[in-house]
This record gives structure tokens, C-alpha cells and sequence, in this order.
């Protein structure tokens, strides 16, 4: 796990520049610093040394001295296919899985990455063929930006990486922008940086003389509805479901370090500690975080989960006021603006992992999207449930089930709770059917955009630009299947595995490692049925009974919690701290130019004076306050370029 | 009466919910929930406003979009609430 960064072309004083564009990722690895330059191309590394303690340096050259490579992330099945290029003759020089890549990539060209399973984004300069090959992971873990400036094409693992380019600059992008205050992420390859993209998950590129090509190696994808499906007997799923999670964790743990594990207190988290406390003679260490509110803080399940499994547990306590404190660090590495504090902790918690010695931990994540646990999956059927029969006064009520968490749903009528949700009144063949209410919920808080970016703005649409990206077998898909589609491939990479994943575990300079999201793994969920999965409003139904035995019964049959985080109030409840006042004041609003002042001054008294907000004002003033952090953070002021600039 | 409490539940929603953006037009029979307005939390909020400004004690069986949903609907319900009907 590192970061890296490079470029293509002919430049003066590359070695210089790969110093400074490594230099600004220097929290991605700590440990080592690397820099390859050619007449052609260049390559920077920065490392975490994980695999390979003493011999795994980077940039890579082949013996030939015409591959070079520079890395960032882990190959879980690197021994298996080191094993197989033995056997074919080749000679290893290393004990690291980045030599493995190389080797690949000389018997296979950049068709490599088929075989690779694991987190990764990397660049090999092939000198033979003077062409840059850059690839990223299946499911979005590993970041790669980049941009082309001058007649050179540049890539790093973070933004700030590129903005050590003379003639790079940062100006926010007004489309993504949008997408963010209706997705809650950039539809990538755009990102909040005008001009600056990323390449998207389970794609590669090849940058030569000729230009750049760009192509999916890999795609997300469901069997048609209409066909049987390839699993009927649950027993026999559920033991594939084990057999390949536990070798998913299994291939997770190989590392030349202790590898420790996030706890939550939740099922997705209890299941892979467990695993992994199985697979840890010398005893698991786990991490999770804690926080002064009820309606947030799972401790009680964490300490009983980490007690049946008798891990070494630390705890870092989220109080009223953190969040506020590390939140302008948070965007820094964030790199763009957010409507949830949810990263804040996560923050935190890297630090915690990074104080105890340790440089690897293994998450849940993925569990939600794979094995369909959140409640937009469980929502969307009750919808579709209400809307068969308009006009119901029970129906309805099964939202208030979804969200006992939610005071202000409680107390709602029936009548409300139908015409919250849309139920019987939106098109079920919609192709964004399942989130409608939240794009719906998340877009009024665009409210808050000035006139000018309205005007700006004014011909765009987020939600149809989503549409335009489904792939063509998508309308054949069961609805749940859709609706798991657009959390993974757009929600997951663009938000959960960067904001809240990888840009805040590397700010500390931990690795997250997820066997959720091993491929195998999502590739055998996408086939299984949907009741095998969310079975009546019971989430992930076929994971429960695949892992039953590891939990205790309470963690076990726990419904899902979301992960959340206190939001408007953290900047407010134990006195509000001055950058927030200057971000929101009228003249840094008035001078970013992207929302109206007045309007933001009555929403940031009414945060103040209120601390139960609404969903809306609580995302309105999170995705404010980040917005102008990132103005302030990136672009040196608040003040916006103009288009003429 | 009808104008006065109109006027008044209209600058509160202007105020509360539309965060002093005059310029958009809010019609007397637009859908609050529909156009993005108000959500499950603002719905409690005006429940309070009605309550507070207006002396109404709402009942659950109130609390439905039919007396809710639009300016025309709230300023109606209030005349009604407020001015006892006579036999």
C-alpha cells in the first residue's frame, strides 16, 4: 500500500517534480521514497511497506530494464501466481507481490489484470513499446487521477499530487458539484477539479505516442431476470457463500506486518473479525469507534463481539466537537466536498491504528452492496409493495419500520410516510426507481446554490447523466439487482471506498483490505437469487445463515445500523470553532460564488439554534461547509475562477 | 382572515424552509412535499408553528398532507380549526 505518481512526455527537471508530486502523498508511505526517470516518462513512489519488508522498493525495474513499475495497494493472490510464473521458468529477484505484476505484464501485456485479484492501482513504463500502462481494481479501492497539461499526461494517487505541476491548477468543476449535492459523489471519471479526472474502477489505459485508450477489463453484472437463476438450494449457497468469504479473509491476511480489523459492532465487521481471529494464533487486534450519542454509538456491541472472540480491542471516543476539529484535515483528504461527517471518525480511527503500530486492517465493507443489507434496498420494496395498492393507510407503515432511527419519521401519518417516499406515485419502471427519494431528499439542498451556478447549472441534470451511464442489460435486471448496481458501482467507489475508505485510513497511512469486495465473491452474490439475499425485509438473509455459527446470536441477528455520524451538530454543540464561522461568513460565500449568502447565514442560525435538523439542512450545511473548505484548501481562497480565467 | 394567516404561514415558510429565497414563487396550491420544500423533519417543525403562532392543538389524525400539502391547505385548515363552526 503507497501512492505513487508519473508522467508521460518529455519534460525538464522531471526528477524534481516526481520529488514534489511524491512529497505532497507522503502520508501514503511513510516508510520509503522512490523516483524513476527516462527521456520519456517518469514514475514517483511512496511507500508502506507491507509485503516485501526488504526488497519490495519502488519504482520496479524487470531484469531487461525495459518495465518499470510503480504500485499502490496489494495483490491478495500474488503466491499463487508467483508459483505459476516459477513454473513457467521465470526467475524472481523478490519476495514482493509488485515483481509478480511485472512478470505478468511481460508474459500477458496489460491483459494482466484479469489475473489479478486485489486492490490496486499501478503504471508500468514499457520502454520496449513506449507506451504507459496504468490499471485500477475491480471495485474502485485503489484512487488514480490525472490530467493532461502541455502536451504531458500526468497521474498520481491523490490530487494534490497533480497541483505540484506547474500549469495544473484547482478550479472547481460546477457538474460535479451537482452530481455531489444529488449522488453524493462525482460520476466519475469526473471529479470536483475542472479539467482533472480519475480512471474509473475495473478499467485500464494505455497512454502512448498515439493518444490515450481507456477500457473496462472487468464489468459489474446480473443475470437477466427472466432466466433461472444458477442457485435453488440455499444450503449449498450459503456453503459456497463461507467457503469463498473465508478465503477471501484467508488471501487478506498475507502481510509481512500484523494485519488488525474494524470492529463495529455490526454483522459485516463481526463476520470477518471472526474470521480473522481464527486465522490469528498470536490474537486479532481490533478498532472501533465510539460516540456520546445513543442514537449513534454501538460500544455495547462492540465490547460483547470483541469479548467472545477475545481480541486485544482499542476504542477511539468520536466526542461532540471532534468532528469539528479534524473535519478541515478530513477534506484535505477527501479532496472534495461532502454532504456526511461520516469520514470524520473513520479519521480518527486510522489515527488510533496508526498510534498502536499497526499498518493493516481488514473491514467489512462491500457486505451492504454485495449481499443487499441497506435500507434503500428494503425501502424500495416496500415502495413498490404501497404501490400496488395507492391509497393504503397500512402499507405505509412499514417505513416506519425501516427507519426506527429516524425521530422525525416516526410520528408521521401514514398519508406522509406514502408521499415521503413517493410510494404509488413514481413510474416502477423507472430505471432509478430504488433511489428516487434520496436523490429527491439529497437535490433539495441545492436550494442553497447562488444564482449564478443555478443559472450555470440550469440545462443539467445528475439523475439522467446516471441514467446515460447504465449499461444496456440493466432494464433486464430484477429490481433489487438494479438498485444493488447503482450502490456499487457509483456509491461505493465514488464515496464509501474514498471518502469514507481509502482517503481517510491513508491520511494516517493504514491499509484498508475488504473481503466483502473480493472479486470472486461479488461475482457469486451478483448471481444469487434476490429473496436469497433480502429475504422478505430481512437484509443480507444468505450471509446470516452462512456464518450463524461464528456470532453470537445478538450481533447475529442484529438489523442493520447505519453508519452514521453526528452532522450540523458537531460544529455547533460545544462552541462553534472560528474556521467554520469564516468559511460561512457572508463575504467568504459571497466571494466563493458558488451559494446564496444570505440563504446559507439563516441555515447556519438555524443549525446553531436547532440541533435536531432535517436530513436536508443537515447535508445542506455539511456540503457547504465542505465546499468552501475545499475552495479554501485547494484553490488558496474562496474565491471561485472565472470562466475567462 | 383567510389572507392574514396565508401571509403569515407563508413568510414562515419562506423563512424556514426556503431560507429567505424570495425569488422563488410559491404558489398556494404547489405541493410542499413535491417541490422539495419540506421533509419528515419540516413537517414536525410546522406542526410547531401551527401550534405556537395560532393556538391549534393538532391531533394526530391532523397531521396528513390534506391539511398540510400547500399554503392553500394549511391557511384553510387553520380558518377552520381556529373559528369554531356553529350548528
Amino acid at each position: 500500500m503507497c501512492g505513487f505518481s508519473g508522467y508521460f512526455g518529455s519534460i525538464r527537471d522531471g526528477r524534481p517534480l516526481l520529488g514534489r508530486m511524491t512529497a505532497a502523498i507522503a502520508h501514503r508511505g511513510p516508510d520509503e521514497q522512490g523516483i524513476f526517470t527516462s527521456p520519456e516518462a517518469g514514475l514517483g513512489h511512496v511507500r508502506l511497506s507491507i509485503v516485501g519488508l526488504g526488497d519490495g522498493q519502488q519504482p520496479m525495474s524487470d531484469a531487461s530494464g525495459e518495465l518499470t513499475i510503480a504500485f499502490n495497494g496489494e495483490i491478495f493472490n500474488y503466491v499463487e501466481l508467483r508459483d505459476e510464473l516459477r513454473a513457467k521458468g521465470r526467475r524472481f529477484r523478490t519476495s514482493s507481490d509488485t515483481e509478480v505484476i511485472l512478470h505478468l505484464y511481460d508474459e500477458m501485456g496489460e491483459e494482466c489484470v484479469s489475473l489479478l485479484n486485489g486492490d490496486f492501482a499501478f503504471a508500468i513504463w514499457d520502454a520496449r513499446r513506449r507506451r504507459m500502462m496504468l490499471a485500477r481494481d475491480r471495485m474502485g479501492v485503489r484512487p488514480l487521477f490525472y490530467a493532461a497539461h502541455a502536451g504531458t499526461f500526468y497521474f498520481a494517487s491523490e490530487v494534490k499530487a497533480l497541483l505540484e505541476v506547474p500549469g495544473i491548477s484547482a478550479e472547481i468543476d460546477p457538474i460535479a458539484l451537482d452530481q455531489i449535492f444529488t449522488l453524493w459523489a462525482p460520476i466519475a471519471p469526473r471529479t470536483p477539479f475542472r479539467n482533472i479526472l480519475e480512471l474509473e474502477p475495473a478499467h485500464l489505459m494505455i497512454v502512448d505516442q498515439r493518444g490515450v485508450t481507456t477500457r473496462p477489463y472487468w464489468q459489474l453484472r446480473y443475470p437477466d431476470w427472466d432466466l433461472p437463476s444458477a442457485y435453488v438450494d440455499e444450503r449449498s449457497a450459503a456453503e459456497e457463500l463461507r467457503a469463498l468469504l473465508t478465503d477471501a479473509t484467508r488471501i487478506r491476511m498475507r502481510a509481512d506486518v500484523p494485519v488488525g480489523a474494524y470492529l463495529s459492532g455490526g454483522l459485516d465487521s463481526s463476520i470477518v473479525s471472526a474470521l480473522a481471529a481464527g486465522m490469528t494464533p498470536q490474537g486479532l487486534r481490533t478498532f472501533s469507534v465510539t460516540f456520546d450519542s445513543a442514537e449513534h454509538d454501538e460500544s455495547a456491541f462492540q465490547l460483547e463481539m470483541a469479548a467472545a472472540l477475545g481480541t486485544r480491542h482499542s476504542a477511539i471516543a468520536s466526542r461532540t466537537g471532534d468532528i469539528a476539529r479534524v473535519f478541515p484535515d478530513v477534506i484535505r483528504f477527501t479532496e472534495r466536498p461532502i454532504i456526511r461527517t461520516a469520514p470524520a471518525p473513520l479519521y480518527q480511527l486510522s489515527g488510533l491504528v496508526r498510534e498502536t503500530g499497526l499498518k493493516v486492517v481488514l473491514t467489512g465493507e462491500g457486505a451492504d452492496e454485495v449481499f443487499a443489507g441497506y435500507d434503500i434496498f428494503k425501502e424500495a420494496r416496500v415502495r413498490r409493495f404501497c404501490g400496488r395498492q395507492p391509497g393504503s393507510r397500512i402499507r405505509p407503515h412499514l417505513f416506519r419500520k425501516l427507519y426506527p432511527y429516524l425521530p422525525g419519521l416516526k410520528q408521521q401519518s401514514p398519508e406522509y410516510l406514502a408521499a415521503f417516499f413517493g410510494a404509488g406515485e413514481e413510474p416502477l419502471d423507472d430505471p432509478l426507481f430504488s433511489h428516487r427519494p434520496r436523490l429527491k431528499g439529497t437535490s433539495a439542498t441545492k436550494l442553497f446554490f447562488s444564482g449564478d451556478l443555478r443559472a450555470e447549472l440550469k440545462d443539467y441534470d445528475a439523475a439522467d447523466e446516471l441514467i446515460s451511464r447504465l449499461p444496456p442489460e440493466f432494464g433486464g435486471w430484477h429490481p433489487l439487482h438494479q438498485a444493488q448496481y447503482l450502490e456499487s458501482r457509483f456509491l461505493l467507489p465514488g464515496y464509501i471506498l474514498s471518502s469514507q475508505g481509502d482517503r481517510m485510513a491513508m491520511a494516517h497511512g493504514i491499509e484498508g483490505r475488504f473481503p466483502f469486495l473480493d472479486h470472486r465473491l461479488v461475482e457469486f452474490a451478483a448471481k444469487l437469487p434476490p429473496e436469497m439475499k433480502l429475504k422478505g425485509l430481512t437484509e443480507k438473509h444468505i450471509l446470516r445463515e452462512a456464518t450463524k455459527d461464528l456470532l453470537p446470536a445478538v450481533i447475529g441477528k442484529r438489523v442493520k445500523q447505519p453508519y452514521r455520524a453526528p452532522d450540523s451538530h458537531s460544529f455547533s454543540g460545544s462552541g462553534e470553532l472560528d474556521y467554520v464561522r469564516d468559511a460561512l461568513s457572508e463575504e467568504a460565500i459571497a466571494a466563493g460564488n458558488l451559494f446564496n449568502a444570505k440563504a446559507v447565514a439563516k441555515l447556519h442560525e438555524k443549525c446553531r439554534s436547532r440541533p435536531a435538523a432535517g436530513f436536508r439542512d443537515n447535508a445542506a450545511f455539511v456540503g457547504i461547509l465542505s465546499t468552501q473548505l475545499w475552495l479554501q484548501t485547494f484553490t488558496g481562497s474562496s474565491i471561485r475562477k472565472s470562466e475567462a480565467a | 382572515m383567510t389572507q392574514a394567516i396565508k401571509e403569515k404561514v407563508k413568510a414562515f415558510i419562506v423563512e424556514n424552509f426556503l431560507f429567505g429565497d424570495t425569488s422563488y414563487e410559491l404558489g398556494d396550491t404547489a405541493s410542499l412535499i413535491e417541490n422539495d420544500i419540506i421533509d419528515s423533519t419540516g413537517v414536525l417543525e410546522l406542526v410547531a408553528f401551527i401550534e405556537d403562532q395560532f393556538g391549534i392543538a393538532m391531533a394526530d389524525a391532523d397531521i396528513v398532507p390534506a391539511n398540510l400539502d400547500s399554503l392553500a391547505r394549511i391557511s384553510a385548515f387553520i380558518e377552520a380549526k381556529a373559528v369554531p363552526v356553529t350548528a
